[in-house]
């Protein structure tokens, strides 16, 4: 209890400099914000309006504070360009990202799971090499030019996938997984890399304990021990890398959403961008980071709650 | 992973005189193959490197210079490597991104280690109240932020250009940086020979810089060479989106993205910087790789 208790509080630092990044973003821009968004030809009167619309005329700990109740009670603003609620936005394009997240999840579990035990249990052999290695390589493509290479292959030669043309997914479930398998394929293959990675090395540790032994000892056969024995401790130190990356995730979807013209998330926020919308940019920043600071909460608990030898001494890792 | 209390030291953990003579050549063909990710590495970031420096004296053709008598031809003796929808050399393209990738990816690992590592220096050195509720919080906050999302919003924010995709990407390592220097100050500060030059006299300043530091610098070595990884493929990713060095300078990412166009007519034109990026981050990769299973003997093959 005291372990969630003190996760909780180290918490609220955390997002109280998230949220002042957040907040001063708009900040950032160079020269008056107001003059950026409108440019150059804007009249002054338009910019003063501008500028009481940011909230830009008020002190900032002010303007800070006024943002801050805004979103503590879900308010993001209005888009500065067809002036929507960014809650809204964000809301209708969120489930894609999900979507396609949960496959990448599930495509880099598929290979990883297989190829990490393998590995773990030939290791030092060829197929433990040949593993590695093809790791080592599936860390080096990047998913948005492995996503261009299956278009090429299976869209514009094969013609078996669409390029573009995404159904949501309560309206058509079978076209919605087509639109949905390149994409997922592009962004899994890395993320399978690295968690196949973490997968080995921690089976290895583990394959070397006393209660592995002991199992051995008892006569268990190989297999059984490592599927029933060694495997779920070998599990934890995985959930946590795979807990962290998800925000690696979430940054690399925005790339594939834009290959593959998906609706979801991380092309709202470039639409955004070019479109020098600075609320929704706002606003979207700020979900990404809370989703990431929750995944990363209930990572860390569910780490506790499996592992209580991690509840002391976290800090000094 | 850290060895617990209760594992049982396997034949890498064996101390080398006492090793019997099978465990010792099966240590000394694990190491070849060690070397291998280090020289294969070295290898690849070696000619990039030459390649980006070459490209800053001459390429075959102008590599901005478009010829309209020329589009989106194949490869061929006169352009090895084809020309774009442009008519523009993809060869000499291909030179001038390696430098572009290696010069953003470069700054912004500088721009993370010359904030990152004094910050990580004072704050695992004197811990309290500042590391524990502000800088390392501030850390957790900089991490939240997804590190392309993080490198994108910051770009969109300052413009685009070679600069502003350094300063945004190396905030991005900012706290992968200062984690890592701060870990390993927190574990060296306990030593003794901390202590020693305390008592000898010596200033805080001193004993950080020149009796912690140079003892950090191999994991910080490590890290330089995988960043410079992350870095090429976020300048990448940054150029792809238009959030990059800002056109007609050449990009791998830029690139590909022009050449996603044109993937009916000339598929190859975006197979070539895939691979160019792939290839580099894959130098850094195994160079980082090779230089760790050097320096960490205890690391598991």
């Amino acid at each position: 209890m005291a372990y969630v208790l003190q996760r909780i509080v180290t918490m609220v630092p955390v997002l109280f400099f998230l949220s002042v990044m957040v907040f001063g973003l708009i900040h950032l821009i160079p020269g008056d914000p107001a003059q950026v968004i409108l440019g150059q030809e804007a009249t002054p009167e338009a910019i003063q309006q501008m500028r009481a619309k940011l909230g830009l005329d008020q002190p900032v700990p002010l303007q800070y504070w006024h943002w801050l109740q805004h979103v503590l009670t879900g308010n993001l603003g209005q888009s500065l360009v067809d002036g929507e609620p960014v809650s809204h936005l964000i809301a209708q394009r969120l489930p894609v990202t999900i979507e396609l997240a949960v496959g990448t999840i599930v495509v880099a579990l598929l290979i990883a799971f297989p190829f990490g035990i393998l590995a773990a249990v030939y290791r030092g052999r060829w197929l433990d090499a040949a593993a590695l290695f093809t790791s080592t390589v599936g860390l080096s493509v990047p998913p948005f030019w492995l996503g261009i290479l299956l278009l090429i292959g299976f869209t514009v030669k094969l013609h078996w996938f669409p390029s573009s043309g995404y159904v949501p997914l309560w309206q058509n479930l079978g076209q919605n997984l087509h639109a949905m398998v390149l994409p997922v394929v592009a962004t899994g293959v890395r993320e399978a890399a690295v968690l196949m990675r973490m997968l080995r090395s921690s089976l290895l540790d583990v394959l070397h304990q006393d209660y592995v032994r002991t199992a051995r000892a008892k006569g268990l056969y190989g297999w059984v021990v490592i599927t029933r024995h060694a495997l779920r401790n070998a599990l934890i130190p995985v959930i946590t890398t795979g807990g962290l990356q998800i925000a690696g995730l979430l940054g690399g979807l925005v790339i594939t959403e834009q290959i593959f013209a998906l609706p979801g998330f991380g092309s709202l926020l470039v639409q955004a961008v070019f479109s020098r919308d600075y609320t929704t940019v706002q606003g979207a920043t700020l979900v990404a980071a809370l989703l990431v600071v929750m995944v990363n909460l209930v990572v860390d608990l569910v780490y506790g709650v499996v592992d209580p030898r991690m509840r002391l001494g976290k800090e000094s890792r | 992973m850290s060895q617990t209390p209760h594992s049982i030291p396997d034949a890498a953990g064996v101390p080398a005189g006492t090793a019997p003579a099978a465990i010792r050549a099966r240590r000394r063909h694990l190491n070849l193959w060690r070397h291998r990710s280090l020289v294969l590495g070295g290898i690849i970031v070696g000619v990039i490197v030459v390649a980006a420096v070459l490209a800053t004296f001459a390429t075959p053709y102008d590599p901005n210079k478009q010829n309209y008598a020329a589009l989106l031809q194949g490869m061929s003796g006169q352009h090895w490597l084809g020309t774009d929808q442009l008519g523009r050399d993809v060869f000499s393209r291909i030179l001038v991104g390696a430098r572009t990738s290696l010069a953003v990816a470069a700054g912004a690992v500088a721009v993370a280690l010359v904030i990152g590592v004094p910050v990580g220096l004072v704050s695992g050195f004197y811990r309290g109240f500042w590391d524990n509720w502000v800088i390392m919080r501030i850390v957790d906050a900089l991490q939240a932020f997804p590190f392309l999302i993080l490198a994108l919003v910051l770009a969109a924010v300052m413009g685009p250009g070679i600069r502003n995709a350094m300063i945004a990407i190396g905030v991005g390592y900012l706290p992968v940086f200062i984690r890592i220097v701060r870990g390993q100050v927190l574990a060296e500060v306990r030593k003794e020979y901390v202590d020693s030059a305390r008592v000898v006299g010596c200033s805080d300043w001193r004993i950080m810089l020149r009796h912690i530091f140079p003892n950090i610098t191999t994991p910080l070595i490590v890290q330089v060479s995988i960043a410079m990884a992350g870095g090429i493929v976020a300048e990448a990713s940054l150029s792809y989106l238009g959030l990059g060095v800002i056109p007609p300078t050449a990009s791998w990412g830029t690139m590909l993205h022009d050449a996603q166009g044109y993937l009916s007519q000339d598929a190859m034109l975006a197979v070539i910087p895939g691979v160019a990026i792939a290839v580099a981050v894959l130098g850094f990769n195994l160079l980082g790789e090779g230089l760790q299973e050097i320096w960490d003997p205890k690391l598991k093959e």
